[in-house]
């Protein structure tokens, strides 16, 4: 099975007050391990809708969200944070670190929610910032820290619990161009690892490192493009 | 037991970030235990003080004072009428079986004169019973004996008062003293006892033989009455079938009918005296009472920091949510922080209690008693105010929706 994301005909629908907003209207789509899939769409297209339910913050009003084969949409909060927990991984445009917490600390947090011992987790959350080439830094707290080195941290945290995907949500979105570009190297090498990447961004720059973009608008799926050919790291600094 | 231990960790934490935040909180917490601890121990204290005064009177006590009588119209007060005797004391003694022992006594103040010291005292005659009915021992020398008593020797037992200002530090055994110019001789010296529960001074005291006092000292023109007697019951279940038979005899003996009106009371000392135990105890709960209300509004100053502590750290639950926090994790960590901050303030304030109570006890000369019952329950208390007033907003941050949290600016 090599689905890991299988949706199907989900639609998403919000009342605020007496009005219906229908943010996602009946998409379909799968993602294969080890794709790095890109969602483009300006802000309201639903990209950040569909983010929540694969993320599952949020579940769909109607349509089927498989993940790994197991249907999420009827469970309750309490598995759904364990499914977080064990299956995903989040990276956030604003970094969301603890304050006044250690790189570390910040990495073993999902293994802390997970009840793995402590000689475990450091050990796990040491390997974790190893991979994104923060190994040094391990009690820098996260104020001590450079926006890209806080991203990567991020990263790492969403790394160690060895998810089947890695769910980031613009995560360039507050970085200068150096460290994007930094940022995607990272992604671009935990994919060549195997790992499934789903990124919102609604830069092409930034898109043009993946190998595949759906396109949103108006809650529906316009466009579903392999690219084939994205742009390498070397490519990028040397042009 | 990991995530207890986690969500102590993180408490731990939060609370060392936001330190002066987190001791402004626990300041009501401290107050308030500090409070019941110190008023407990004052107020316990206070009961002490009186039950000890009332054990210093004697136990299972019964007092019979002589009654009311008329003279050329004017009705004297109670104890006025000289109608009690010693041979009513000895028949009580005789054929009351739920009595102890009875103690006949003749009151009397006198200048005592010793050397160049002189000094004004009360000087009461009594029985060798005395000293047994009133749980009285003697530091030095002996008892006034039942020869002493039926030969009306002029030997004197002297109390600590007495020794004191005419003595000072020498021993007075074996010394010669004039009570109303009548020398006697000191052969025994009475413990300390201390304040009777109306404050006076019991040990400013003498005691001479009933006789002496009856012929030699305050010759009356009745010169076989006593004044007041003690009696003491054979134990507390009894003491009131004791007072019962002390009634009836003496209704018996003085003829008291209904022609005649009694010529005497009785009264139930112990009884007088727990009621007014009770009042202090009734005292003591009430400033418990008070105290325990400070602790309540540091419990609402507590769910206040808290809700503010939520608010502020919404986007981090967030975070802990969105990488696989439960509503349970959430809500043992903001209870934990309760806690936290209410057990350390707890124990900070009964720290503060006990050397309040320790303070007033000095410097007020007012008993304080610290029973370690008063600060266990005031610590399981401190931790009970936290998990009430951390509930709410822990449950509120385990409710919230992890989107909008993390969406929180």
């Amino acid at each position: 099975m090599n689905e890991v994301v299988q949706v199907s005909s989900v639609t998403k629908v919000y009342t605020m007050g007496d009005q219906r907003v229908e943010a996602l209207k009946g998409i379909s789509f799968s993602v294969q391990r080890g794709e790095f899939v890109a969602i483009m769409g300006a802000s309201g297209s639903g990209k950040s809708t569909c983010m929540n339910m694969l993320g599952c913050l949020d579940v769909p009003s109607s349509g089927a969200y498989l993940l790994e084969g197991v249907s999420v949409g009827r469970l309750s909060k309490n598995e759904l944070a364990e499914i977080r927990n064990r299956k995903l991984g989040f990276v956030f445009q604003g970094f969301n670190l603890l304050a006044r917490t250690t790189a570390r600390e910040n990495v073993e947090l999902p293994l802390v929610y997970a009840r793995i011992p402590a000689a475990v987790r450091h050990q796990k959350a040491s390997a974790a910032l190893a991979r994104v080439g923060l190994a040094g830094r391990e009690d820098h707290y996260s104020n001590q820290l450079s926006g890209g080195q806080q991203q990567r941290v991020a990263i790492a945290r969403a790394l160690v619990n060895e998810p089947a995907i890695i769910l980031a949500d613009e995560p360039t979105g507050n970085l200068d161009s150096k460290t994007t570009v930094e940022i995607m190297t990272i992604f671009q090498q935990l994919n060549r690892q195997g790992i499934t990447i789903i990124m919102v961004t609604h830069e092409p720059d930034v898109a043009a490192f993946t190998s595949r973009h759906l396109i949103f608008r108006d809650g529906q799926i316009i466009g579903d493009t392999v690219n084939a050919n994205p742009t390498q790291a070397g490519e990028e600094t040397r042009s | 037991m990991t995530t207890l231990w986690q969500s102590l960790l993180i408490a731990i934490r939060s609370l060392r970030v936001n330190k002066m935040r987190a001791l402004l909180t626990m300041l009501g917490i401290i107050i308030g235990i500090a409070a019941v601890i110190a008023m407990v121990a004052i107020g316990s204290g206070a009961s002490k003080m009186i039950a000890d005064q009332i054990s210093s009177i004697g136990s299972n006590l019964l007092l019979v004072i002589p009654g009311s009588t008329t003279s050329g119209g004017l009705r004297t007060g109670s104890g006025g009428a000289p109608t009690l005797t010693y041979d009513d004391a000895k028949a009580i003694k005789a054929e009351c079986p739920s009595v102890a022992d009875v103690a006949p006594t003749v009151r009397g103040s006198a200048q005592v004169v010793f050397g160049n010291q002189n000094w004004s005292t009360i000087v009461m005659g009594v029985t060798p019973e005395m000293l047994t009915v009133r749980d009285w021992p003697l530091v030095a020398g002996r008892n006034i004996s039942q020869s002493d008593v039926d030969g009306a020797t002029k030997n004197c037992l002297i109390g600590q008062t007495v020794a004191e200002s005419l003595f000072g530090d020498a021993d007075p055994i074996g010394q010669i003293i004039r009570i109303k110019k009548v020398p006697f001789i000191i052969i025994g010296l009475l413990d300390h006892k201390g304040q009777s529960p109306q404050g006076q001074d019991q040990d400013d005291v003498i005691y001479i033989p009933l006789r002496t006092a009856q012929r030699k000292l305050f010759g009356s023109q009745f010169p076989n009455t006593v004044g007041a007697m003690m009696i003491q019951a054979k134990g507390a279940d009894v003491l009131k079938k004791a007072e019962e038979e002390v009634i009836s005899l003496l209704n018996q003996r003085h003829r008291v009918g209904p022609t005649r009106e009694a010529d005497f009371t009785v009264r139930n000392l112990s009884e007088i005296l727990a009621v007014s135990e009770q009042s202090s105890k009734v005292m003591s709960l009430l400033l418990g009472a008070v105290a325990s209300i400070s602790l309540i509004v540091g419990g609402i100053g507590i769910m206040n920091i808290m809700l503010v502590s939520v608010t502020e750290r919404t986007r981090e639950i967030g975070i802990r949510m969105a990488i696989g926090a439960k509503q349970r994790d959430i809500l043992l960590q903001f209870l934990t922080e309760a806690v936290l901050l209410t057990t350390c303030g707890g124990v900070i304030g009964m720290g503060l209690g006990v050397i309040g109570a320790l303070a007033v006890s000095k410097f007020l000369q007012w008993p304080a008693l610290i029973s370690s019952q008063a600060i266990i329950i005031a610590f399981v208390f401190s931790a009970g105010v936290g998990i009430f007033f951390g509930f709410y907003p822990a449950r509120k941050a385990a409710g919230l929706n992890p989107i909008e949290a993390l969406r929180y600016e």
